[in-house]
């Protein structure tokens, strides 16, 4: 009983910081709209500036609470500006841009944000030295407990109280509720979105940085921080219901308390624990514990979808050179090129069959890695316990995502917007969780070594034309499905669910569909990419990696057909280039994403569109 | 920004077009070395490393290089996936024409890149990874490893954990294979060594998001005598702050892996708990003549301390110089039969890459942890010959694929 109560208060700490972050992402997302990556780079820097002003202030005046009490607030508001900038710089110029497409500038942010701090504060974690007060500690039911953690109990519904009278009490609160229910309506009224956005910003930011800052005495500043805090981030957002603070707030103990007792009771399972309860809750209540049903959010930019047409010749002439020149190359390229372009053909089917969701299916997926992981664990495994030649394992490969696809889409698609895409989300990161901790059955982290093609195909110009025969037909069999009459019911039930179904149309059953086609695609994407690497690990399924699929389409613009052919062959491009030529290359990659969203804010294909069809004079969408 | 890897800015088609047109003569041509690590992933090991193998390459073009020819190091960052790395490795040999490939830091890079040197038959030698599988069960005749593996720092530490009167034991690991092999092999050998210990519970955090003070109360509460942790890095941190103010090393022996390298000692500081029996490296108390030369050295070009992931670079780039040495040429096949068997000289002593499993002999430093001035730092230390820790030789065959 002592330790339930030690183990309960535990949790309620660590609820205080995730509280903290998760108010801030969800308040940003319940305005604005946008899936911000860069919520977990604002938390360590909060860390990060709180180290350093702290131990500045304490060089001054010694090392007392009331200063660091000061330099946590400090960091607050230095990382509150900093978003604030970001917003002003950044994110405003892209606001008109589709759903979504902010989320590609916020990772360019990440990656900046990496590098900038491991040029400021070096690679070595930096912990802050803990004065004899941050150290005591109380005596509860005869176990000594932290006072330090005992006080961050008090912070987290402190904070919510004052939110609470920010958004009750003050005109600028009130505007905020008013946007995250009705955007539109606001700014009919007259209000400056504007300062309303970026007011957001400031306070979402802040509430990251403040959350970075108060966990900074019982760890340290470390690199890391910023994708180990953001997973778990939005599950506690999603969960909580989107843009919903006291949602926030519930869920950000339900996530603590799961993980207090779930150690003690499943200590091997921390990692799925998490995201079954996010599955669960969204299963049973789609739209979070406290969250209302979603305002579309397409409806909110006031535009529509633009209609999709054929593709004029001109392009389907460079598309057959751009073929035929990727297959000839063996006869004048090296051999490491060869390479590249197996990888490039690997990742233009992974993002072709996932723009085949978002794109006419408007089905966002934060996971789709699980396909690609589950059709290269597919080939594996198939080679580990059956010993099956690589012809029967690419066969396999996307059996074994389409099935996976099946199920999970099944839960997934009842859903719609940010909520199905986290639904996926946890269910990849299922799937990881096994594919890294379930040592005896998949190798763990090891992976899985020896996969190799078959004799046949293991020269590298064969296996070259093994892939784009498996994955570039896969892709324009893809393409040939957007223009065939699946492809239009699938548009229809995007665009009016229930114009759709007045019409006879199943829009669950076809978005299913949607949603099986694309995991076989990316399985057998997975499949190939197996054998061209000759092994499988779990970071095939990582969240970084389902990242990079939507990287490729945004970048390449969802709302067109060919853009995530041409958004794959650019982001894989830039990213080699970049990772060889530069130390710090995730400096630079970011700035160029930066800089390419600037640019192009309806992605490259949909900017080529754009230009080509003004020029001839064809009615714009 | 990279010195030696410019050219790789014209990446791609243009790059390899004249690639294989480009015959290199022999003779003055460097020895190019391949080496790729996890740079970004995990800088504040792989960095002091980067030194290390700096400092060595410019000592050993100082005296003249190997066979009257300098050493290049061409380096890459695998961003710590696995795939990046393969990629990587074939771009090495592929374009950047490298004799033979090193480094890697993550056990499952380290297993990609040597399961890719095998079926390219090219000389892989692994610097950083502890996994034992890359010596064992996927061990192969194309690569060597350097650093004490997981089995032989456990080993280590079990030699002084069975003089320990604690029966009571608990384990506090991060959950992926290095920490699982590290409790396994440390339960078995233990268990062996000494039938009366009784393993009472485990904790498996994920690595990078330990809740600390969650696990600490969850050990706490089955009242063990003594402790066998395995996290390192920012979850070593959290767990000894929670473990501190909770008071759960009081009166408790603690056994910890690596918690004595200066990597992950040093960000511990004036809260670095007394008295834990470790491995690592007390870079500032070893006195031998090879470790002052090297530390003077080291110190003179960086001003800055070694940490051991200087010493794994240093000693990487040794052996591969030695190894040419022996073989007369850089011909894989011949490298290989001169690696097996290879003694050469580390800052820590002389050590030798067995013939039996490809391992290397290198050693850690087996100590208490104390606290000086502020900081960490290891006492009564003793250098353990990583040959000493070992399995039988008969039982590493039988782990070990008999091909190469």
């Amino acid at each position: 009983m002592d330790f339930i109560l030690i183990q309960f208060l535990t949790g309620l700490s660590n609820a205080s910081a995730l509280f903290l972050i998760a108010s801030g992402l969800t308040v940003i997302f319940g305005v604005t709209r946008i899936v911000n990556f860069a919520h977990g780079s604002f938390y360590m820097l909060g860390a990060y500036l709180t180290w350093t002003i702290t131990r500045a202030l304490w060089d001054w005046g010694g090392r007392e609470p009331l200063l660091f009490v000061l330099a946590i607030l400090f960091a607050a508001l230095a990382v509150g500006a900093l978003g604030a900038l970001i917003e002003i710089v950044l994110l405003r110029r892209i606001y008109r841009a589709p759903e979504l497409f902010q989320l590609l500038a916020t990772f360019g942010v990440v990656l900046i944000i990496q590098d900038i701090a491991l040029a400021v504060w070096g690679p070595e974690d930096l912990p802050l030295p803990r004065p004899p007060w941050l150290r005591r500690f109380v005596e509860i039911a005869g176990s000594r407990f932290p006072q330090y953690d005992l006080i961050l109990i008090l912070v987290g519904p402190a904070v919510l109280a004052a939110l609470w009278f920010l958004f009750q009490r003050t005109r600028f609160g009130i505007l905020v509720r008013a946007a995250t229910q009705d955007r539109e309506m606001v700014a009919a009224l007259g209000v400056d979105q504007r300062i309303l956005f970026t007011g957001v910003f400031f306070l979402g930011s802040a509430l990251a940085g403040l959350g970075g800052a108060i966990v900074l005495p019982s760890q340290s500043a470390f690199l890391q921080m910023d994708l180990a805090i953001i997973a778990e981030a939005f599950v506690v957002v999603v969960v909580g219901g989107l843009g919903s603070v006291p949602g926030a707030f519930l869920a950000s103990l339900l996530i603590a308390e799961v993980q207090a007792f779930g150690i003690v009771l499943v200590p091997k399972a921390t990692l799925v624990l998490v995201f079954l309860v996010m599955a669960g809750v969204l299963i049973v209540r789609p739209y979070g514990l406290l969250g209302r049903p979603q305002a579309h959010a397409r409806a909110a930019t006031g535009t529509v979808e633009p209609v999709i047409r054929p593709a004029p010749a001109i392009l389907g002439w460079a598309g057959a050179v751009a073929l035929a020149l990727a297959a000839a190359a063996p006869f004048f390229a090296g051999p490491y090129a060869v390479t590249v372009l197996v990888e490039l053909a690997v990742f233009v089917l992974f993002a072709a069959s996932l723009h085949l969701m978002m794109g006419p299916g408007g089905i966002v997926s934060f996971g789709h890695a699980a396909y690609f992981g589950l059709g290269a664990y597919g080939a594996a495994l198939g080679l580990r316990f059956l010993a099956v030649p690589m012809e029967a394992g690419l066969v396999l490969a996307p059996l074994l995502a389409g099935l996976f696809g099946l199920v999970f889409g099944w839960f997934a698609v009842r859903l719609s917007g940010v909520y199905l895409a986290m639904l996926t989300l946890a269910f990849a990161q299922i799937v990881w969780a096994a594919a890294f901790q379930w040592v005896e059955f998949t190798g763990g982290d090891n992976g899985i070594l020896g996969v190799w093609p078959s004799d046949w195909a293991r020269g590298k110009a064969a296996y070259l034309w093994l892939a784009i025969v498996l994955c570039i037909g896969a892709t324009l069999l893809l393409r040939r499905m957007i223009h065939a009459p699946f492809g239009y019911a699938l548009r229809a039930a995007r665009d009016s669910e229930l114009r759709a179904e007045a019409i006879g149309l199943d829009a669950v059953r076809i978005r299913l569909g949607a949603f099986v086609i694309a995991a076989l695609g990316a399985g057998l994407a997975g499949g190939v990419y197996a054998y061209g690497k000759g092994s499988v690990f779990p970071t095939y399924i990582s969240i970084p990696k389902s990242i990079d699929a939507l990287l490729m389409v945004l970048l390449g613009g969802v709302q067109t057909v060919s853009g995530p052919i041409v958004g794959a062959l650019a982001y894989h491009t830039l990213f080699l280039t970049v990772l060889q030529a530069f130390a710090w290359w995730r400096l630079v990659l970011g700035l160029a994403i930066v800089l390419l969203v600037l640019a192009f804010p309806q992605g490259i294909a949909g900017f080529v569109r754009q230009r080509y069809e003004r020029a001839r004079g064809i009615e714009g969408a | 920004m990279m010195r030696t890897t410019r050219r790789a800015v014209l990446l791609g088609a243009a790059g390899t077009l004249a690639a294989p047109a480009l015959i290199r003569a022999q003779g003055t041509q460097p020895i190019r070395i391949g080496e790729i690590n996890s740079y970004t992933a995990l800088p504040a090991f792989t960095l002091p490393y980067r030194n290390g193998w700096q400092l060595r390459v410019e000592q050993i073009n100082a005296a003249g290089g190997v066979l009257g020819r300098p050493l290049e190091v061409i380096w890459r960052d695998d961003a710590g996936r696995p795939q990046d790395a393969v990629r990587l490795a074939g771009e090495l040999l592929d374009n950047e024409r490298v004799d033979l490939l090193a480094g890697t830091f993550f056990s499952h890079v380290g297993l990609a890149v040597a399961d890719f040197a095998l079926q390219r038959r090219r000389m892989f030698v692994a610097s950083e990874p502890l996994t034992d599988q890359l010596v064992w069960e996927k061990g192969n005749r194309y690569t060597f490893r350097l650093r004490p593996s997981t089995y032989m720092q456990a080993a280590m530490l079990v030699e002084e954990a069975a003089k320990l009167p604690a029966r009571r034991w608990v384990t506090v690991a991060p959950n992926y294979e290095y920490g699982q092999s590290a409790v396994k092999w440390f339960k078995q050998l233990l268990s062996a060594k000494r039938p009366d210990v009784q393993f009472v519970a485990e904790q498996w955090p994920a690595l990078g998001r330990i809740d600390a003070g969650a696990t600490v109360a969850a050990l706490e509460r089955e009242r063990p005598e003594a402790i066998y942790n395995v996290t390192f890095g920012p979850d070593l941190t959290n767990f000894v702050r929670q473990g501190n103010t909770r008071g759960l090393f009081e009166g408790r022996s603690v056994v910890s892996l690596l918690t004595g390298e200066p990597e992950y000692l040093d960000p511990l500081a004036d809260e670095t708990p007394q008295g834990w029996i470790v491995t690592g490296y007390p870079w500032d108390q070893v006195e031998t003549a090879e470790h002052v030369a090297f530390r003077r050295a080291y110190q003179a070009k960086y001003n800055d301390y070694p940490r051991l992931g200087t010493v794994v670079g240093y000693d990487t780039i040794t052996a591969i110089a030695e190894c040419i040495k022996r073989a007369g040429s850089t011909e894989t096949e011949k490298m290989v039969e001169a690696m097996r068997g290879l003694p050469f000289a580390s800052p820590f002593g002389p050590c030798t890459f067995r013939a039996l499993d490809h391992q290397s002999t290198l050693g850690a430093f087996v100590g208490r942890t104390a606290l000086k001035g502020g900081k960490g730092t290891m006492v009564d230390w003793r250098y353990a010959d990583g040959a000493k820790y070992l399995p039988p030789d008969d039982e590493v065959r039988k782990m070990r694929p008999q091909s190469g």
